[in-house]
């Protein structure tokens, strides 16, 4: 194996002299293969460096400077030093706080129940008796095909005044006429998790899948002959060994819960009142809609990173501790 | 026995269900699309003859052309410089792996941790200053490089024969033609995947295009969609024409590189 790492060395454009010689001469002298590794090196970081460089420069320097904002205050572009006044301010701030908590409520309610259903769908398709199972993955992952903006509006449509749900709910006689849904707290946030879970299960789904073909399949065969019950497989076996795999997924989703906002700005417009508004709506808000407060803005966001970063501690923590 | 019998029926009835459930609101949206608004809302379920009314209609109120367009091209040259940009990155930290580049790499994993909202503000205020709003260069900078593609290619650069990087090496090729002319052709499933997950992402982008698109002549499609939804009295044939406009790039591509995105993501999981 040495052997043969040396000879490809000297098989390099740099020692192409060397090429037919033994073994003993192509692994040649000591400076010259010094100077290829040096080389093989710098390669590897010209391949990494613009990727590296990119987001340096387009994810922890904006971070940085978010941080240097949110300690500002003033309007538009005419800033000068705050202190931490705008998250005092955060705090008074009683719209942030209903979205603060809107934002959460989505996160504790739907992705437990999306992970979960996720998890048992992809345990049902890993099933190598089961028929049609292309069919079943496809139908089940077609949701994610369709654009954020695209979904939130169907559903809205569908949960319309006049829209299909209501039309067979009063058809069935269940209501006199339609009821506004997106025009109730209640219903409203309803409306957004069920919106969600639909969207966003096949994914989810998609990457367990992709965890179980890892495990070995005679586990679970071997499981059925001891007449383990599904519930049993599911508990036992599915969920330790996709541990890692879950644990990605469960930070994906905390991240991508506390940044919702398409389905806050198309299905429900953040309403009725503030009701169903989520912090990255808010801050858009803040910052495009009415007259632009950066270091506010700054500050809400910079909250969204404090967050998800602790969230994701928290995670990797419980993730580990069960080992 | 009777048991897993009852088992088995139990699973393929909660197996179609959700199907049902999964493909209902997309089939929907398809019949809407043929249908009068009006029959939209009684609840028709079948295939209208109102297409081509709801088609002229669309097309005379939004510049859905435009915006097709837009959406293309910005989503097209996205893609197509993160797959290169990540895929070099990806097999540099694979390849040439040492201790100074894993730090690295981990450092640049910690970006997955920092949400687009939180740095919105700054890369307005550097995109406006810079003069470059309106432009696909603005679009497609922020996501341009990304953790997670860089993180997916490595991982299945693992997969990549060292063997054939040294016959390479023997024959002649330089670094550059090793990964352009081995390695590229080799991972064609991985780029599927990646392709895949950008072109969609980039497609459906939202929040950043509607921050700098701000002329009339940059919209794109989702932004096209939400603006339909503006006004009081929504006609929903048209609007679910235009969803179904919007949503049908991204659809067909899944279609075509569905296979490959499996066996693409099943790399990145391992």
């Amino acid at each position: 194996m040495k052997n043969s790492q040396g000879a490809a060395y000297a098989g390099c454009p740099l020692a192409e002299v060397k090429g037919d010689t033994d073994v003993s001469e192509a692994n040649g002298p000591k400076k010259k293969r010094m100077s290829l590794e040096k080389r093989h090196n710098l390669t590897g970081w010209v391949f990494l460096a613009p990727a590296t460089i990119m987001i340096a420069i387009m994810s922890f320097w904006p971070m940085i400077q978010a941080f240097i904002l949110s300690l500002q205050t003033g309007k538009a572009n005419d800033l000068s030093f705050g202190g931490l006044t705008n998250y005092m301010r955060m705090f008074k701030d009683k719209v942030f706080m209903t979205s603060l908590g809107n934002t959460f409520l989505y996160l504790i309610i739907q992705v437990p129940i999306m992970l979960v259903l996720a998890l048992m769908l992809a345990q049902m398709l890993n099933n190598k008796d089961l028929r049609c199972k292309g069919l079943f993955r496809t139908a089940i992952f077609l949701p994610c095909a369709t654009s954020l903006v695209s979904y939130a509006i169907i559903f809205r449509s569908l949960f319309g005044v006049d829209g299909f749900i209501n039309s067979v709910l009063v058809g069935l006689g269940v209501l006199d006429s339609g009821y506004n849904f997106l025009g109730h707290a209640f219903s409203a946030k309803v409306v957004i998790i069920i919106a969600l879970v639909w969207r966003w299960t096949g994914y989810n789904m998609v990457f367990y899948l992709a965890g179980l073909q890892n495990i070995e399949y005679s586990v679970y065969e071997a499981a059925k002959i001891d007449g383990a019950s599904p519930m049993q497989t599911f508990f036992k076996i599915t969920v330790p060994l996709l541990k890692p795999t879950i644990l990605m997924t469960a930070i994906m989703s905390t991240n991508g819960t506390l940044q919702l906002f398409d389905e806050s700005v198309n299905l429900t417009k953040g309403g009725p009142g503030q009701t169903t508004l989520t912090m990255s709506h808010y801050i858009y808000d803040t910052v495009f809609k009415f007259v632009p407060t950066f270091g506010y803005a700054s500050a809400m966001s910079f909250l969204i990173f404090i967050l998800v970063a602790i969230l994701a501690f928290i995670q990797m923590k419980v993730g580990d501790k069960r080992d | 026995m009777t048991k897993t019998k009852r088992n088995r029926i139990l699973m393929y009835i909660v197996l179609i269900i959700v199907s049902l459930v999964s493909v209902f609101p997309l089939y929907w949206m398809l019949m809407a699309a043929t249908n009068k608004s009006v029959d939209v809302s009684r609840g028709r379920l079948i295939p209208g003859t109102a297409l081509i009314d709801n088609w002229k209609a669309l097309f005379a109120q939004q510049p859905v052309q435009r915006a097709m367009v837009n959406s293309f091209k910005y989503a097209v040259i996205l893609t197509l410089c993160a797959l290169v940009i990540c895929s070099l990155a990806g097999y540099g930290f694979e390849i040439y792996h040492d201790k100074h580049k894993d730090l690295v790499f981990s450092i640049l994993l910690l970006a997955m941790m920092v949400p687009f909202v939180a740095t919105i503000v700054p890369l307005f205020r550097m995109f406006s200053a810079a003069k470059l709003l309106d432009t696909t260069i603005a679009f497609i900078l922020p996501t341009i490089s990304t953790p997670f593609l860089i993180m997916m290619f490595r991982q299945n650069a693992r997969a990549f024969p060292i063997d054939i990087i040294e016959a390479a090496r023997i024959d002649g090729l330089n670094e550059v033609q090793i990964f352009f002319r081995m390695f590229i052709p080799t991972m064609r499933s991985t780029y599927a995947a990646a392709m895949t997950i950008t072109f969609m992402n980039a497609w459906n982008n939202y929040l950043w295009p509607k921050v700098i698109m701000q002329g009339e002549e940059s919209i794109t499609m989702p932004m096209l969609v939400a603006n339909l939804t503006e006004g009081y009295v929504t006609d929903y044939g048209v609007l679910m024409l235009a969803v179904l406009l919007c949503s049908l790039p991204t659809v067909i591509i899944f279609f075509l590189l569905q296979k490959s995105f499996a066996e693409g993501i099943t790399g990145a999981v391992k």
